[in-house]
């Protein structure tokens, strides 16, 4: 009995250090950055704050690393059960050594045998150097850590919280990951420290400069979603988890509907004239359940659009140009946000809704060197290869490669629906009439004659890619009512819920990057 | 208060402000014209103009100074 009291102490008292993390000085530092603990986080993330945990004990043996810097645990979120690694910064600054790096390795075959999603909560200096060659090159190293997340990229979604830095190679956690919130003053990311940079290259930059949340979500694309929290964090990245299965065999849930938030309605919204500014947030509000819309990269390429969302409780990834920033002409980045965003809904059974109002992609030297071509070439790819359902809305006009891009016809979209003021085309018509007759308007001397003969194109133009003659050639497939657009889509996103396309057969396509 | 930079290559098509003049956060401070579509460039806070830098019809580059605030 005596004997039975004596292990349980020894078990209490090594389990009482395990969980209370680092020194209290380290405590206290997270408190005046307004960081949480690692226990206090995963008990805001798991449902009833409840859990299952593996290798507690982990280098218990050292005396000073309890869990050895990381805990890896498996609950509930929303209902679903979720694994999770979650650096522990209090503890030689979340630093990865080598059980660290294999509790990581080992929480990601968990995830993978259980087909659950995997959550990165990173907080982390990098490696220890003195530990390198334990942790470092080896097989179950730290490039394990990666060489999985590639392999289960699509299998299972993967998401990192970004609490703190994820310096040099940890890094590329959340470079692999599905989607990265980041939090705006402690989250970070950089391959070398601003030291280093200064050290080596001469460099003398900030952070914040460098590598800071709101960099990486508005400059670089590395990061999704920017939060002021940890909090916020946890609850937006369960807000984005409700729209995921828990892996590709499974489909998304459907919940209650709800109806579009109250406001004006497209026709109000959406200018006749085809040049004019709008803002499409609006117009994506008259189309969804009120309250539903998940921005991925809001800050990231504003031109366009990315976001989840629901339209009569089904789950939707929403591609949409946005006529208010850069006209909606599409770019270099916003090429790259479209094609990680469609993969994303791909992979995972969301359906796809393309709402077109693009003059086309930018032209011009700058992003011609900047590969325009081949970035465009990936966002296509990426469109023409998905093949969950797909709906493309011309809104207000899709011009020349633009079109292509937001899943006009010869992409096979499920349905290709024009609003009755809808235009495709080559080019607008000033920019196609210019073009055809350009040395014949020159030569005409009389200003008035001039116009006349323009105004004249300009119609005939305007008649040749009328929408009513685009439909009759049946190369869109419908022409629908604003108000009636909600409830065409929800119809459609019904009927298409069992569509399957059976490729033929090879290893994988040559992407074009 | 930071600068109002063009966000694209295109020509001016409007100048809604005047020197002196206080805006406020997302006004419309000048409409730029690129790729056919007119591009509203909006004060991110408030402020008053101390310079106006580009003209109706100039072409300003991606990054030009189109306004300065006090």
């Amino acid at each position: 009995m005596g004997e039975t009291k004596g292990y349980n102490d020894r078990l209490e008292e090594k389990l009482a250090t395990i969980y209370s993390g680092g020194h209290a000085k380290y405590h206290e530092k997270m408190k005046e950055q307004n960081k949480l603990f690692v226990r206090d986080r995963l008990a805001l993330l798991f449902d009833n704050g409840e859990y299952i945990e593996d290798g507690r004990f982990a280098n218990v043996e050292a005396g000073d690393l309890p869990a050895d810097g990381v805990v890896t645990a498996t609950g509930k979120v929303n209902g679903q059960t979720v694994c999770v690694m979650a650096n522990d910064s209090t503890v030689k600054a979340g630093s990865w050594g080598s059980r660290t790096v294999e509790k990581i390795i080992r929480i990601q075959e968990i995830a993978e045998k259980n087909r659950v999603p995997m959550l990165y909560l990173v907080d982390s200096a990098g490696a220890r150097i003195t530990d390198q060659l334990d942790m470092f090159p080896n097989r179950r190293g730290a490039g394990r850590i990666f060489h999985n997340q590639v392999r289960l990229s699509g299998f299972i979604p993967q998401v990192c919280l970004l609490f703190g830095p994820s310096a040099a190679g940890g890094a590329y956690i959340p470079a692999f990951c599905d989607v990265v919130f980041m939090v705006e003053g402690n989250a970070s990311m950089y391959l070398g420290s601003p030291r280093m940079a200064e050290k080596v290259i001469g460099e003398k930059v900030t952070l914040e400069e460098m590598g800071g949340a709101r960099m990486h979500c508005t400059v670089s694309g590395v990061g999704d979603v920017l939060v002021s929290t940890e909090e916020e964090a946890i609850s937006e990245a369960k807000r984005y988890l409700s729209f995921f299965p828990a892996n590709y065999t499974e489909k998304p849930k459907q919940v209650e509907p709800k109806a579009i938030k109250e406001g004006r309605t497209l026709e109000e919204i959406i200018p006749e004239n085809q040049n004019a500014p709008f803002n499409m947030y609006e117009a994506i509000d008259a189309l969804i359940d009120e309250g539903t819309f998940f921005d991925v990269k809001k800050l990231f390429a504003p031109e366009l659009i990315t976001g989840l969302a629901r339209i009569d409780g089904r789950a939707v990834g929403i591609i949409a140009n946005q006529p208010k920033v850069k006209g909606g002409v599409l770019f270099v980045d916003s090429a790259d946000k479209a094609t990680k965003f469609i993969s994303l809904c791909d992979a995972f059974s969301i359906p796809l809704l393309f709402l077109a109002d693009v003059p086309g992609f930018m032209i011009g030297t700058k992003v011609e060197r900047a590969g325009i071509i081949r970035h465009g070439a990936k966002l296509i790819a990426a469109m023409s290869s998905a093949t969950v359902p797909k709906i493309s809305v011309i809104v207000r006009k899709a011009y020349g490669a633009g079109l292509y891009a937001m899943a006009g016809p010869a992409f096979e979209p499920d349905v290709c629906i024009a609003l009755p003021t809808a235009q495709i085309a080559v080019m607008g018509p000033e920019a196609a009439v210019n073009a055809v007759y350009s040395n014949k308007i020159e030569a005409i001397e009389d200003p008035k004659e001039r116009l006349k003969f323009v105004q004249e194109k300009h119609a005939e133009y305007k008649e040749e890619i009328d929408i009513y003659k685009l439909a009759s050639e049946m190369i869109i497939d419908e022409i629908v009512a604003p108000s009636e657009l909600r409830s065409e889509l929800a119809n459609r996103l019904r009927f298409y819920e069992d569509k399957q396309i059976v490729n033929a057969p090879r290893k994988h396509p040559v992407l074009p990057v | 208060m930071k600068n109002l930079e063009s966000n694209m290559a295109g020509t001016v098509f409007t100048v809604n402000v005047a020197v002196g003049e206080e805006v406020s956060a997302g006004q419309v401070v000048m409409v730029l014209e690129s790729m056919k579509m007119e591009i509203p460039m909006e004060a991110e806070t408030a402020g008053k103009i101390a310079t106006i830098n580009a003209n109706e019809g100039d072409f300003v580059n991606e990054g030009d100074v189109l306004v300065t605030f006090e």
